[in-house]
């Protein structure tokens, strides 16, 4: 559905994107993850024909973003960084103007309007002026300002900033409950965020694409090893050298934990170790408390890959 | 066409929501009143004058014509006065939607960037249309208690139109260059009186360069139109005029993008 291709973007002489490369298909809910000037805003804007590209293509429902810009737009529903409210304008006219803008037939605007204040949850605040509103409902009805034309696509940026946490997750079920029907990209910065709401994420820093998988895949791929915790109750500097001696193990730390010893244990991929352990630490006659894998959060693939780029 | 008229109810709907729309018709209507009166009165006292001495020589009374004494000079202040309403109308149709991020709604809407652009433009005519037309109170009573012409009326009203039309699209242009609607309002009004006075630098050049400088001034076109003249030449400088004007403004918001 969504098609980027070598995309590139330059304000001025300083970079923004820079090949980025990455699909989208129809009915899938993709995540766009990165930290503060990663190029997401930038990357959306471009998709959503804001501003064209320095470099490289980008394709909407087979449409290119340059060539084809009203065929995409027609298709697309765009919730900017900030929502694009007029302060002035009560909540129903505002959704009433950007149904005609969007090309909705005449007859079915005030149908629409309903059906889409009642899914954001704003049929109560339809009479109230925008610029009154708190942050969540204004947030809200940038919502339903994307949706209102039932667009195939969907970006949205960062579409749960400056909620409490029950819109958030209202929000989420929401975005959700879009998936199947429509094609949706949205940006964000935190992790727990995309891993709940995308089946696919794409990770992007300093301008550049560096990951993109499913949350469960991106955790086994992006680390070449697996962490095990141990606590252990015996001597700590001959089980250390014991566990060294374990075919697979790349590294041990071993600290004093409550009178045992604690091991942060880092073994290859995808090769679970924790029975070899547990004999050889029950052969030896040692104490063993627990044992666990530890996996690898997104949280903590995301601040390797951005500490990593600083690094270089 | 349709989408035309959805940016041009839009930006109507904004006038009469936000005091703009009654503040600049009431201002303009009241100054206009003040000097309508003052001329008004003074050519009555002119009439009376003259009356007064026709029957001391014992003359036919001299037959003083209410379009020259009266209306002219009207549409003269009128058409002052509007430079200084127009920036209040055109200042915050660009900027504003560039301040608040709503432009980002608009570019990536399905309507085309010309579409705005005239429903702006054409929402912006509108308002000094009714600003102008609510200047025929004035007529009314000119063309109730005295027989001026009705030709020149008509043609002076067609005058400050094109004039006007001209001037927002200047100011439309520059709304469309800055994201702060005191910044557009206060360049409009610079741009305005620039273009307003630069005729009279023409008194002080060369002849050849006079020529060009007065034949740029936006009120020395409106000159046949007050007299009752409608001059082609005229007709096409404003709408030349009007069309560079949009022409720019539609450039700028292109060029936005590329940056
Ligand atoms: N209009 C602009 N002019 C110049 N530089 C810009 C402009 N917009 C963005 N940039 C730069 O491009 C880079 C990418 O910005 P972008 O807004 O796409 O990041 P982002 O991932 O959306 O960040 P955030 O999470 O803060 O929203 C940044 O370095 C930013 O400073
Ligand atoms: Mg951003």
């Amino acid at each position: 559905m969504i098609e980027v291709e070598n995309l590139t973007k330059y304000y001025g002489s300083q970079m923004a994107i820079e090949d980025v490369n990455f699909t989208v298909e129809k009915g899938e809910i993709l995540g766009f993850l990165g930290p503060n000037a990663a190029g997401k805003t930038t990357t959306m804007r471009i998709l959503t024909c804001y501003m064209p590209a320095t470099k490289g293509t980008a394709r909407v429902a087979g449409y290119d973003v340059f060539e084809d810009s009203l065929q995409v737009r027609r298709r697309i529903g765009y919730l900017p960084e900030n929502p694009p409210l007029y302060n002035d304008m009560s909540v129903s006219s505002y959704l009433g103007f950007v149904s005609r803008i969007k090309g909705i037939e005449s007859n079915q605007r005030a149908k629409r309007v309903e059906e889409v204040m009642e899914r954001c949850s704003i049929t109560e605040v339809k009479d109230r002026v925008i610029g009154k509103l708190s942050k969540g409902y204004k947030q809200r009805v940038g919502l339903a300002q994307a949706l209102i034309h039932d667009p195939e696509v969907l970006i949205l940026d960062e579409p749960t900033v400056g909620l409490d946490p029950k819109q958030i997750i209202e929000v989420r079920e929401l975005i959700k409950s879009l998936g199947g029907d429509h094609t949706v990209v949205v940006s964000s910065h935190i992790l727990p965020e995309v891993s709940m709401t995308c089946q696919r994420v794409v990770i992007i820093n300093e301008g550049k694409v560096v990951a993109e998988d499913t949350p469960e895949n991106l955790t086994a791929k992006l680390k070449g090893s697996e962490s095990i915790y141990l606590e252990v109750e015996g001597p700590q500097e001959e089980i250390l050298q014991a566990l060294k001696g374990v075919k697979g193990i790349l590294e041990v730390k071993a600290e004093p934990k409550d009178g045992r010893s604690a091991f942060y244990l880092e073994s290859e991929l995808k090769k679970d170790i924790r029975r070899e352990l547990s004999s050889l630490i029950v052969g030896k006659g040692w104490g063993l408390y627990e044992i666990r894998s530890r996996g690898m959060s997104l949280e903590e693939i995301f601040l390797h890959l951005t500490t990593k780029e600083e690094e270089v | 066409m349709r989408n035309i008229g959805a940016i041009f109810g839009k930006e109507m709907k904004s006038y009469f929501v936000s005091p703009i729309a009654y503040v600049v018709i009431a201002v303009f209507l009241v100054i206009s009143g003040y000097f309508f009166y003052g001329m008004l009165s003074s050519f009555v006292q002119l009439c009376i004058r003259a009356n007064l001495q026709a029957h001391y020589y014992r003359m036919a009374p001299p037959k003083l014509n209410v379009n020259e004494w009266v209306i002219r000079p009207l549409f003269h202040n009128l058409s002052v006065i509007g430079i200084f309403m127009l920036p209040l109308i055109t200042m915050r149709l660009y900027s504003e939607e560039k301040r608040s991020g709503t432009i980002e709604l608009l570019l990536t809407s399905p309507i085309t960037r010309v579409e705005t652009l005239l429903g702006k433009f054409l929402a912006a005519l509108a308002l000094y249309g009714i600003m102008i037309g609510a200047t025929l109170l004035h007529q009314v009573f000119l063309f109730g208690y005295g027989n001026p012409e009705g030709g020149p009326v008509l043609s002076g009203y067609i005058g400050l139109l094109l004039e006007g039309a001209a001037f927002l699209s200047v100011g439309l242009l520059i709304s469309s260059l800055t994201k702060n609607q005191i910044i557009a309002a206060v360049g409009s009004f610079g741009a305005f009186l620039i273009l307003w006075a630069i005729g009279w630098l023409a008194d002080s050049t060369g002849p050849g360069l006079g020529k060009v400088l007065s034949s740029l001034s936006l009120i020395e076109h409106f000159d046949n139109f007050s007299k009752g003249i409608i001059d082609t030449g005229d007709l096409i400088f404003y709408l030349s005029f009007i069309f560079l004007g949009l022409f720019l403004t539609y450039r700028s918001v292109e060029s936005e993008r590329w940056r």
